[in-house]
């Protein structure tokens, strides 16, 4: 079967690149003869990516909760509040600024709040009068609802009857402060020292949260039992969609002519968004904490890439005398230790995603894992894998294949 | 082949060509101080010879191995291969010359314990340019020649000394080289496997494998068509045994290399 004078196989007189399968093979063989090894070098590289994927994911979860939110709320409130006068105190809006606000061109809807002030809400006398919840008491014009997007969980909104009479509708804090979650006919809280009967309770607000620790109850009724002078201090201006910004500058004259700058103007969803947005500015510490976790996995890869080839040194030396060359050495070895840490850097972004995955399912939120955070984890892996990598494969294939065979 | 027109002490009046030659070789190791393994050696080994290296440990001969094995290259002079000067040729180059044209044997074995005897000898043409499928149609075939076969699939560990060193003359086989270079074949192995090594080469040299044995055991180099004898560097003696003779070639012996 063997003659000696057979030309070469190839027509080609040097050696040339492996096949993709060859080299695949080449590279798993380390890890597959010591997998405990591979396996716990490789772990550092998850944790890594798994802390940065998990991060990213849980805040891009939560700001496209948010955003959604704001989305389908629309951008087009605004608030007027009160602000301060120039000592300090709480300015007070005057009474017809609602009226005169409706009439700028571009508001469709107008709807105002007016906090009682120096009063205070129980859930019965019983209760000491210096567990004050921290709630307040507003009067509320009837159609605040609609008007910013809050909801009803149980009962009824006041209206134009009960808008007079000594009623309630509870914000959802302030329901869960006053220690109520259901309403039935007769359930009454003590409100200024007299009974207020509970009509309703409100689901929170996302864009009026000063609704959700407030008691509220009609303009008529706070001016008939609590002594309310009827002056509002917030009020809720809803504009066509593209009138928003023109309308803006506007508020504060229309609102307090005599004095605009002791109101302020706000838009509810700007601030969401930039909420939204300071929270995954927080994440840079979890990302800074990813990123140490990275780069300590990556010397775990190097060191044990360096101890590999000081231990195979004989099959360094056997593949030289099978006609590798040096590159092919290299190769395997450096893909050696890519293929460590994407293995690692695969297994992370699977624990991260699913970490995202089963908080948002919890939180009943919406998962997104953004494409940088696991196409950058992947990516990540496969960096470090080449740099941990370089060193230990350029020793490999400096070794001289005659020591590598004969120095055992 | 005429080399350099210098007039070669061993090629032999007529027969086939030769695969390797080694032209006045010799290699001094730069350590302090330097030590001389080497001190120009001649040789040639035509195609088809079953030739044995002999000699006691620091004679040369790993070096020599080294060598002819194109895995070092010589200080001064030249090693021929199939009559290509390795001196000219780059890494590159030289990996697959070794990669298809020398097969080598070693006294370890040096076999992957997590592969079959089949993956471990088709290994053997990795290097090759040959594709997997192909490699282990040859594997097989060298297998069958070293008569293992049947037993493909076994593991390294699961089979004999003897038996591993079968598998990797049969890796050293597959590719079908000019030339097999075996280590102390039989070092690790007790005397009667030794010598169903032994009896395998003369099967293949039989079937016309050029071979180069490296030993240090006299009673070996004995039963080999050609010995050649190495001491402190040079060779002492280049001997062919009485039947090789009849066979028409001659027998040269050096009384030393100028």
């Amino acid at each position: 079967m063997t003659t000696t004078t057979q030309p070469p196989r190839q027509p080609a007189h040097s050696s040339r690149q492996l096949y993709a399968s060859d080299l695949l093979r080449l590279s798993s063989v380390g890890l597959r003869t010591r997998k405990l090894r591979a396996a716990l070098s490789a772990l550092g590289i998850a944790i890594g990516v798994a802390a940065i994927v998990a991060v990213l994911g849980l805040s891009q979860s939560a700001e496209s909760g948010l955003l959604a939110q704001i989305d389908a709320l629309g951008t087009n409130i605004l608030t007027v509040s009160n602000g301060q006068t120039v000592f300090g105190q709480p300015a007070e809006l005057p009474t017809q600024a609602p009226a005169i606000v409706r009439h700028i061109d571009g508001v469709t809807a107008v709807q105002d709040t007016g906090q009682v002030p120096n009063v205070d809400v129980y859930h019965s006398p019983l209760i000491p009068s210096i567990d004050t919840n921290a709630l307040t008491v507003q009067a509320t014009s009837l159609g605040l609802l609609s008007d910013i997007h809050d909801t009803l969980a149980q009962g009824t909104f006041l209206n134009a009857a009960t808008a007079r009479e000594p009623v309630a509708v509870l914000g959802a804090i302030a329901a869960q402060r006053l220690g109520i979650d259901w309403v039935f006919s007769g359930e009454r809280i003590w409100l200024d020292n007299q009974w207020f009967y509970v009509a309703g309770i409100l689901n929170q607000a996302v864009y009026a949260s000063a609704i959700d620790t407030s008691v509220l109850v009609g303009f008529p009724a706070a001016e008939t039992y609590l002594g309310f002078d009827g002056h509002p201090s917030t009020i809720y201006v809803r504009t066509q969609t593209d009138r928003t910004a023109s309308v803006q500058p506007l508020l504060a004259k229309a609102a307090n002519p005599e004095d605009p700058s002791q109101v302020s103007v706000s838009q509810p969803s700007e601030a969401l968004t930039a909420r939204a947005a300071a929270q995954s500015a927080l994440n840079g510490l979890f990302l800074g904490l990813g990123a140490v976790a990275l780069l300590v996995g990556a010397i775990g890869v190097a060191n044990i890439m360096v101890i590999s080839v000081l231990e195979r040194r004989s099959e360094i030396g056997l593949r030289r005398a099978l006609g590798a060359t040096r590159r092919h050495i290299r190769m395997q070895f450096l893909s050696e230790a890519v293929l460590l840490s994407l293995i690692g850097g695969a297994i992370g972004v699977a624990v991260g995603a699913a970490a995202v995955a089963s908080y948002t399912y919890l939180k009943g939120e919406t998962t997104v894992i953004p494409t940088e955070a696991w196409a950058g984890g992947i990516a990540a892996a496969i960096v470090i894998g080449a740099i941990a990598g370089l060193m230990p494969a350029l020793r490999a294939a400096r070794m001289s294949p005659t020591e590598a065979l004969w120095s055992l | 082949m005429s080399i350099n027109g210098i007039t070669r002490d061993c090629i032999p009046a007529a027969g086939p060509p030769h695969v390797l030659e080694v032209d006045s070789a010799t290699k001094t190791y730069e350590t302090q101080p330097p030590v001389a393994a080497l001190r120009g050696v001649s040789f040639s080994v035509g195609a088809g010879e079953l030739v044995a290296i002999v000699g006691p440990s620091g004679s040369g001969k790993t070096t020599l191995l080294h060598l002819m094995g194109t895995l070092d290259r010589p200080t001064s002079g030249a090693v021929r291969l199939a009559g290509t000067d390795v001196a000219a040729l780059s890494d590159r180059e030289i990996a697959f010359l070794r990669a298809s044209r020398i097969g080598f044997v070693f006294q370890q074995f040096f076999l992957a314990e997590h592969k079959s005897l089949l993956d471990n000898v088709a290994d053997g043409l990795l290097y090759a340019g040959v594709r997997t499928t192909v490699r282990r149609e040859l594997a097989l075939d060298a297998l069958s020649a070293v008569g293992l076969a049947g037993r493909a699939d076994a593991r390294p560990t699961q089979v004999s000394g003897g038996q591993r060193q079968r598998v990797a003359i049969a890796r050293a086989l597959a590719g079908e080289p000019a030339i097999i270079l075996a280590d102390e074949p039989t070092g690790n192995l007790d005397q009667t496997t030794g010598q169903s090594i032994l009896a395998l080469f003369d099967v293949l040299h039989q079937r016309g494998a050029t071979i180069v044995l490296i030993t240090h055991d006299m009673a070996i180099a004995r039963r080999m068509p050609r010995r050649i004898e190495l001491l402190d560097g040079r060779i002492v003696a280049d001997t062919r045994s009485a039947e090789s003779l009849a066979a028409g070639a001659p027998t040269i012996q050096t009384a030393e290399h100028p």
